[in-house]
């Protein structure tokens, strides 16, 4: 392997940073987002469930190139000079994961909310004990929300190689290195990449997992 | 104590209609009906957990509802029994405490720590029930809260409700079970296809009652 694992650290580092901060941001918007539409009465909100469900299927190449334009020198947001850093990688990244945390966290959260609310109610709680009941209720599916939402940051390769640029040791991250290393036919160091990549995501998963266990 | 009058509660295809009714403090009534007739909408009403579309509720005390669904919370079984408790704001400390007692009553003590969701059905009832009385409310509306239980459980879930009632209480129980309707309410309110049909004290409702569509429903001869 020509790649020395002191760089594969780096850029392993980098990735669980970016998509972390990724996952983070998309939870602050998707997970009030998510309970409040699951929690609605069943009477509207379908227009907002039909485009978030649409939303877990957006292309991060499309993604990338609507951030590409707003960052650019010549885009709307080009002052804010984030093009082709790990900062423009997060907010394309949040972007892709905010409908599979909000998306899936809907789903939990309608699933259980008619007979939560009946329950909180009926023992005289209030419509924020009724949020509060589900949320906690909704736990391990959020933590699955979580995990997908992680998952759809950390593996994509298109928005972080348009919004970030591979370059290295500063937007380089795990996936555009492997195809980095492929393209040059450094299979040995695209494989290693690869398994730091999925132990990387396994390892976040569990950690997710058994905080959502907890009692 | 709550008051209704003039309330009316339209779903596609089916309409409750009540002129008024009273549940006096301390009252227990119990309300029978065919499926479809508006009991569980009636009490969810009475509970305010779905507004009226027509119509005036007054409540005084605290009304506690507890639904037939039984829902269980992910948690363990002592804290689905403090969970009404600490809705009210009670320490979790001192909810246990006051839980415990109900639960040994109904045979759940040894199970306190395992996880809710592996009781049976009736013993999800039994959970049900203790999670309601130990709110002590003013009023407890109970929809079917003894059905699928064995003898021995409704003869137990019966006493404690007897119990509640003893101490003040005033209780609306929505039943199947004529017999039961019949030895444990003051009261009786007949409902059919979304209108209160006859609203007498037990005895009378079950001997003497007013209406032929109550007799020939007590007498089991209606057909619908």
């Amino acid at each position: 392997m020509t790649l020395p694992w002191s760089e594969v650290g780096e850029i392993a580092a980098r990735s669980l940073g970016v998509a972390g901060a990724a996952t983070f941001l998309a939870a602050l918007a998707g997970l009030p987002l998510g309970v409040w539409l699951g929690a609605r009465p069943r009477k509207g909100g379908m227009g907002a469930q039909v485009l978030l469900y649409a939303g877990m299927g957006l292309p991060p190449v499309v993604v990338g190139l609507v951030f590409y334009l707003l960052l650019s020198r010549s885009g709307p947001l080009g002052g804010l000079g984030l093009l082709f850093t790990p900062a423009a990688m997060v907010l394309a990244e949040a972007v892709l994961a905010f409908p599979m945390v909000a998306g899936f966290t809907l789903a939990a959260v309608r699933a259980r909310a008619d007979g939560v609310r009946r329950l909180v109610r009926g023992l005289g709680g209030g419509e924020r004990q009724v949020l509060t009941t589900l949320l906690w209720e909704s736990r391990r599916p959020i933590v699955a929300a979580l995990a997908a939402g992680f998952g759809a940051a950390i593996s994509e390769v298109g928005a972080a190689t348009i919004v970030g640029g591979d370059i290295r040791h500063h937007t380089r991250v795990l996936t555009t290195a492997v195809v980095l290393e492929t393209r040059k036919g450094e299979l040995e160091s695209a494989l290693a990449l690869g398994a730091v990549l999925l132990g990387v995501t396994l390892i976040v998963t569990a950690i997710l997992v058994v905080w959502g266990e907890r009692r | 104590m709550i008051r209704a009058e003039g309330l009316l509660r339209r779903y596609p295809g089916f309409e409750l209609a009540v002129e008024a009714l009273e549940l006096p403090a301390g009252r227990f009534v119990t309300v029978i009906g065919p499926s479809g007739a508006g009991k569980s909408t009636l009490l969810r009403l009475l509970a305010g957990l779905e507004a009226p579309d027509a119509g005036t509720i007054e409540r005084r005390g605290r009304v506690v509802f507890l639904d037939q669904d039984r829902t269980v919370l992910e948690r363990s079984v002592l804290a689905n029994a403090t969970f009404g408790l600490e809705l009210a704001g009670v320490p979790r400390r001192e909810a246990e405490r006051r839980v415990r007692p109900w639960l040994e009553r109904v045979g759940l003590a040894g199970r306190l720590r395992q996880p809710a969701q592996l009781l049976s059905g009736g013993e999800r009832a039994r959970l049900a029930l203790v999670r309601a009385l130990a709110t002590e409310p003013d009023v407890l509306l109970l929809d079917e809260p003894t059905q699928a239980l064995d003898p021995g459980n409704v003869a137990l879930a019966e006493a404690l409700l007897r119990e509640a009632h003893a101490q003040g209480r005033a209780l609306v129980l929505v039943t199947h079970n004529l017999y039961q309707a019949r030895r444990l309410g003051e009261e009786t309110w007949f409902l059919l296809g979304g209108r209160l049909e006859e609203a007498s004290p037990s005895e009378r409702l079950f001997t003497r009652p007013e209406r032929e569509t109550t007799r020939a429903y007590v007498a089991g001869e209606m057909v619908y």
